[in-house]
């Protein structure tokens, strides 16, 4: 009996979902014993999305029947390059987030590694799944189990950081059930592929609920994007999480724009007639202003972590801009973006929680503190981090953002683009000098004395930064699949015959 | 029946989002859950209403019930209960947190 092919599409879920589950076994054992076993389950998943990356590029859209019920009536999951793209910059984010939890801040609750596998489970599922209603269902495993990612190591700033952040994702879950009801009550069916052709030719009648369907899913996917005026959940959830939870939380607005760029390239695409394009208008000027208030708050901000979970909302305005201009150009720009925001985030996260550490009772917050004695390697890594957010040259942010600069000159909207993502760049590095000059700069010598950070602390970060270089060194082979991504999912003939078509076909873009 | 369910759905949801407005935290997770009810319901709805008809295919019938919405809605349920209990759970580490039940733990 040999293993099909199409089991590379099911590991990157099952991976995580055992290491959990053995994890949940063991909960009794000793720590090194929980930490080498899920830092394993982590290693293994990121060689599993590795696998099916390649084997995507090489054999095309790849769709698993579980149980081999046809679809659409069975679950379907489907590998396309977009989703084996997105499955692996998670699985290689939870080997960094992993590799600083282990350091010691996974002690601070018990079921941390718990956790973190099941919410690399439904972050994955999420990418993965074929129909609306499983992508409910990974949202709320990812949800749930980052509820208790966020609280881990409790304290009252957690607490009410956390309240707010459940309230508001229990709303938006309502909504999301609501958009999936109506769009199976008008069109009796689930699966993406199949809802992407029902929807061409609908009765006049039937037009207008789905497209209140539509932009009802549009605003469940915005709040977990973080698009104005529905970020205001982010700052305060994210800069109280456990720093490692937070560089994987960087991850989690991408799951947003990722369910945004399906949902409206897949199903209400160019295909969709009346619909098509229902939505880009709004991604474009809520992006745009996303952008503004993100830059706004970081500029605003009093502690180092609040000013990185507020880029992250500037980078999610940055995405869902480049997503709503829609051509082949500007969602190829959005997604290299994609990766470096994401990585780079990450980076800033756990490069927070260095100094914080070291500077000790004066953590993040920006006042003037002990003197730092790894100063110039705290602050070297900084500036590293803060030119590739920012997007100067020579790295990758820069990259990113020319693109999309670049795309946006056929759209027009052009003026509005460029003045805003130039005028913000401008006001996001002034708001980086601010902090770094204080981090590092201005020290007052009645604060004590600081703690040297350990290496195995940094090492994490100097990786993620290292990966900021290594999108900008292979930018042109990335380029290439990215576009090729972008292809993929402005022609969705492709995916809609991978996974409407016989069970074991496979189907070239 | 429709109009009846469809008052239903309208009255539960208008409950749930009021009570979801208020700054005490029993009143938001009852809103939550006022809020959850609704949906199910509507939910259970779209797979039309129908009395008595077996939820298979049975060529001697005329109608069925679809079944899909049923475990939809049933899936939807199990969520919801478990989300239920950890708002209600977390709601209870914030009072005792913080040291009021007000939903951002300041009394204004």
């Amino acid at each position: 009996m040999s293993l099909s092919p199409h089991h590379a599409v099911i590991a990157p879920l099952l991976v995580p979902l055992i290491t959990g589950i053995l994890l949940v076994l063991l909960r009794g054992s000793a720590t090194p014993l929980r930490r080498t076993l899920s830092m394993l389950g982590v290693q293994v998943l990121f060689g599993a999305s590795l696998i099916l990356l390649l084997r995507v590029q090489h054999d095309g859209i790849l769709a698993y029947h579980l149980g081999d019920w046809p679809a659409p009536f069975g679950i379907v999951l489907v590998a396309d390059r977009l989703s084996a793209m997105m499955v692996l910059l998670t699985s290689l984010l939870a080997v960094f987030a992993m590799m600083h939890a282990i350091q010691g801040s996974d002690r601070r609750g018990r079921q941390f590694h718990v956790l973190f596998q099941f919410q690399l489970f439904g972050l994955n599922g999420a990418f993965l799944t074929g129909d609306l209603f499983n992508l409910f269902v990974f949202f709320e495993v990812l949800l749930i189990a980052s509820y208790g990612l966020l609280l881990h190591g409790l304290g009252a700033e957690r607490s009410r950081a956390g309240l707010h952040y459940v309230v508001v994702n229990l709303v938006g879950s309502g909504l999301f059930l609501i958009a999936v009801g109506t769009l199976y009550g008008v069109l009796g069916t689930l699966n993406m592929a199949d809802l992407s052709q029902r929807v061409t030719d609908l009765p006049a009648h039937s037009l207008e609920l789905v497209r209140a369907a539509a932009l009802l899913l549009c605003l469940v996917f915005a709040l977990k994007a973080a698009l104005v005026p529905l970020h205001l959940w982010l700052p305060g959830a994210y800069a109280a999480a456990t720093p490692a939870a937070a560089a994987l939380f960087a991850v989690m607005t991408k799951v947003g724009a990722y369910a945004i760029l399906r949902v409206y390239t897949l199903i209400f695409g160019s295909t969709a007639g009346t619909l098509a394009g229902l939505v880009d208008a709004w991604l474009l000027a809520l992006g745009l202003i996303t952008i503004v208030v993100g830059t706004l708050g970081a500029l605003a901000s009093q502690r180092l972590a609040r000013l990185v979970a507020y880029l992250v909302v500037v980078s999610a305005g940055t995405l869902l801009t480049a997503f709503g201009i829609g051509s082949i150009p500007a969602v190829t720009a959005g997604l290299y973006y994609a990766l470096h925001s994401t990585l780079v985030a990450a980076a800033l996260f756990l490069l927070t929680a260095n100094v914080a550490h070291t500077r000790g009772p004066f953590g993040d917050q920006l006042l003037p503190g002990p003197m730092l004695p790894a100063a110039n390697l705290l602050g070297g890594l900084f500036l590293v981090l803060a030119v590739a957010v920012v997007g100067l040259p020579p790295l990758s942010g820069f990259l990113g953002k020319v693109m999309i600069l670049k795309a946006s000159l056929a759209s027009p909207w052009m003026p509005w683009v460029l003045g805003v993502v130039l005028t913000t760049s401008l006001l996001a590095l002034a708001a980086l000098t601010r902090a770094g000059t204080t981090l590092f700069f201005k020290t007052d010598p009645e604060a004590g004395t600081a703690i040297l950070p350990s290496s195995a602390d940094l090492v994490p970060v100097i990786a993620l930064a290292a990966g900021s270089l290594l999108l900008v060194g292979y930018a042109g082979p990335l380029y290439d699949y990215v576009q090729a991504t972008a292809e993929q999912l402005i022609y969705p003939a492709g995916y809609i015959a991978a996974v409407l078509g016989q069970a074991t076909a496979v189907t070239s873009p | 029946m429709e109009a009846l369910i469809a008052m239903a759905v309208g009255l539960l949801t208008s409950c749930g989002v009021y009570l979801l407005l208020r700054a005490r935290t029993f009143p938001v997770v009852l809103g939550l859950t006022l809020f959850s009810y609704a949906v199910n319901l509507f939910l259970f709805a779209m797979g039309r209403l129908t009395i008595g008809a077996p939820a298979i295919l049975d060529p001697s019938r005329q109608s069925y019930a679809d079944p899909l919405p049923q475990a939809l809605v049933l899936t939807a349920i199990v969520i919801g209960f478990g989300m239920t209990a950890f708002v209600v759970v977390l709601a209870l580490r914030a009072r005792s947190d913080l040291g009021n039940d007000h939903v951002d733990g300041r009394e204004t």
